[in-house]
């Protein structure tokens, strides 16, 4: 069995868990750094980005950022859906807000606009399903260029909508509020095969978390 | 105007399913008054996961009496500029025009909220007509599920706003908690009897039986004015917290909100909510709910 933790800063990270736990899965809420030690695979899941930055950047709380940072880096699969792609993005359309800045992607906040535009449709998944997925997008970001060792997973007609790069997973879509558990699994097959390849773990390289004032300059093609 | 479009692309908005989802994204945090665009840039600044336009906290409309409405549409125009968070606003009580136009300008849900002065003392606006989400007061279970069947997409204790008095969100969250649990354990044969006691659609009563929770997101709100507050009640079972008056009627409400916010998160660390409480001046002056006179009670508008 893989232990998966979800980020329950602030969000829906309830959802997630229930999820996880239909999958046979053992899931857990993250609030603190030392819950991180025995996690195989963490969700970061939908919320406000604000928020979490702000919890992030308190000292208390960095070091969870920190820690989760270099797990990222040396294998540990991380999913974020929606906020959780935002936070896991290099690069965020106008804004410096603090970030885990691991995956090569350029999001754009909110891009759909407000809640009235916000969505259910179906979307093309074709590495998990031949089935479309019912797609919920709530005041939802889209990847708007990624490196092209991102893996482009699902395209709406505004941009891209889920990506991967190595152990790295993001949807601007919640899967956790649907009951569909088609991408869970996948994930969940993720944390399990990195386990599996655990001996072969690239060392961690040394980075800290990216404060609001201290922006990682990256260049995305 | 229709609850759910279908487009062309197969793109459905307004769905109970989208309208639910947004609620569920602002678990664990606090939703802030605010009256102004700078306010709702502390508030933002502070961690706040939303915001909510009104025209004065409810401490103000306790204090200078009148008719309260909904906020100017310029001021929440320009709150809606001023933050990237949700934007709610508060509409009066049966006041449908006030939620049409606070949906034309473009908030993420609608307050319909006893706060202000009801339009209507019969009848709660018909939330399924609109496209996005409403959030409403409830005192009780019946209350909560009378509004879902309405169509509110999120549920708040009504407690008593602009008091900095707990105690009134604390007897409505525990009534709506409890009264859950009751329905768990209760015999199916008895439910129809309880959904007439209760005045709540028979269909909800089924549902919340059978799941054990509301099927909507139920946030505490109406007198919490510290961080402790704020933790009592998500320790009770809440999924966040409004705060009103009490950030922006306190001492020091950058300090104050942000302290509110850690202590939604970290409501389960005494140590923590401690550390946060510390040195946040003065909080908001307050009055105790008792001492309210009938007519001075907020919770009591509506049904």
């Amino acid at each position: 069995m893989v232990n998966i933790g979800v980020l329950a800063l602030q969000g829906d990270f309830a959802e997630h868990i229930e999820m996880l736990a239909s999958l046979g899965a053992n899931a857990f809420a993250i609030r603190r750094d030392e819950e991180l030690a025995n996690v195989d695979g963490l969700i970061i899941p939908g919320g406000e980005s604000t928020t979490i930055a702000k919890l992030a950047i308190e000292a208390s709380i960095d070091t969870i950022f920190n820690t989760i940072q270099k797990m990222a880096l040396s294998g540990m699969p991380v999913y974020g859906t929606c906020m959780g792609s935002i936070f896991l993005a290099k690069e965020i359309e106008g804004s410096q807000q603090g970030r885990l800045a691991l995956m090569d992607i350029k999001v754009r906040r909110n891009a759909f606009g407000p809640q009235k535009f916000s969505s259910e449709q179906l979307v093309e998944i074709p590495e998990i399903s031949n089935e479309p997925f019912p797609a919920v997008f709530i005041r939802a970001p889209i990847i708007l260029t990624c490196k092209p060792n991102v893996k482009v997973m699902a395209k709406v007609p505004q941009g891209i909508v889920m990506a991967r790069q190595d152990n790295l997973l993001v949807t601007s879509f919640h899967p956790e509020v649907t009951g569909n558990k088609a991408v869970h699994q996948y994930f969940v097959k993720m944390v399990q095969d990195a386990k599996k390849s655990s001996g072969s773990k690239s060392p961690i390289e040394s980075v800290t978390f990216y404060p609001e004032t201290a922006i990682p300059v990256t260049q995305i093609s | 105007m229709v609850t759910e479009v279908k487009d062309a692309a197969g793109i459905k908005t307004g769905t109970d399913l989208v309208k639910r989802a947004l609620p569920q994204m602002l678990k664990g945090g606090v939703i802030m008054d605010v009256v102004n665009a700078e306010q709702a840039k502390i508030a933002e600044e502070a961690g706040a996961c939303a915001v909510m336009a009104l025209e004065r906290v409810p401490a103000d409309i306790r204090a200078d009496g009148g008719v309260a409405r909904m906020s100017d549409p310029e001021l929440v125009a320009k709150i809606i500029e001023a933050v990237s968070i949700p934007v709610m606003a508060k509409a009066r009580i049966g006041h449908f025009v006030e939620a049409q136009i606070l949906e034309s300008l473009g908030v993420d849900c609608i307050d319909e909220s006893e706060v202000l002065t009801p339009a209507d003392e019969a009848y709660h606006i018909d939330k399924k007509k609109f496209t996005i989400p409403f959030v409403c007061g409830a005192r009780n279970l019946g209350e909560a599920l009378r509004r879902i069947g309405e169509g509110a997409a999120m549920i708040r204790t009504k407690g008593e706003a602009g008091t900095g008095d707990v105690v009134e969100a604390v007897r409505h969250a525990r009534t709506i908690l409890g009264e859950i649990k009751k329905l768990t354990v209760m015999p199916e044969e008895e439910l129809m009897s309880y959904a007439k006691e209760i005045g709540a659609p028979f269909e909800l009563i089924l549902q919340v039986a059978k799941e054990g929770k509301l099927p909507v997101v139920n946030f505490a709100a109406g007198g919490i004015a510290t961080p402790a507050d704020a933790a009592l009640m998500m320790q009770l079972g809440v999924d966040g917290v409004f705060v009103g008056s009490g950030i922006f009627k306190s001492g020091n409400p950058q300090k104050r909100a942000l302290a509110i916010v850690k202590a939604t998160t970290y409501f389960n660390d005494p140590k923590m909510l401690a550390e946060v409480s510390r040195n946040l001046g003065e909080p908001m002056v307050g009055r105790t709910a008792r001492s309210l006179a009938p007519e001075e009670e907020l919770a009591t508008r509506g049904w």
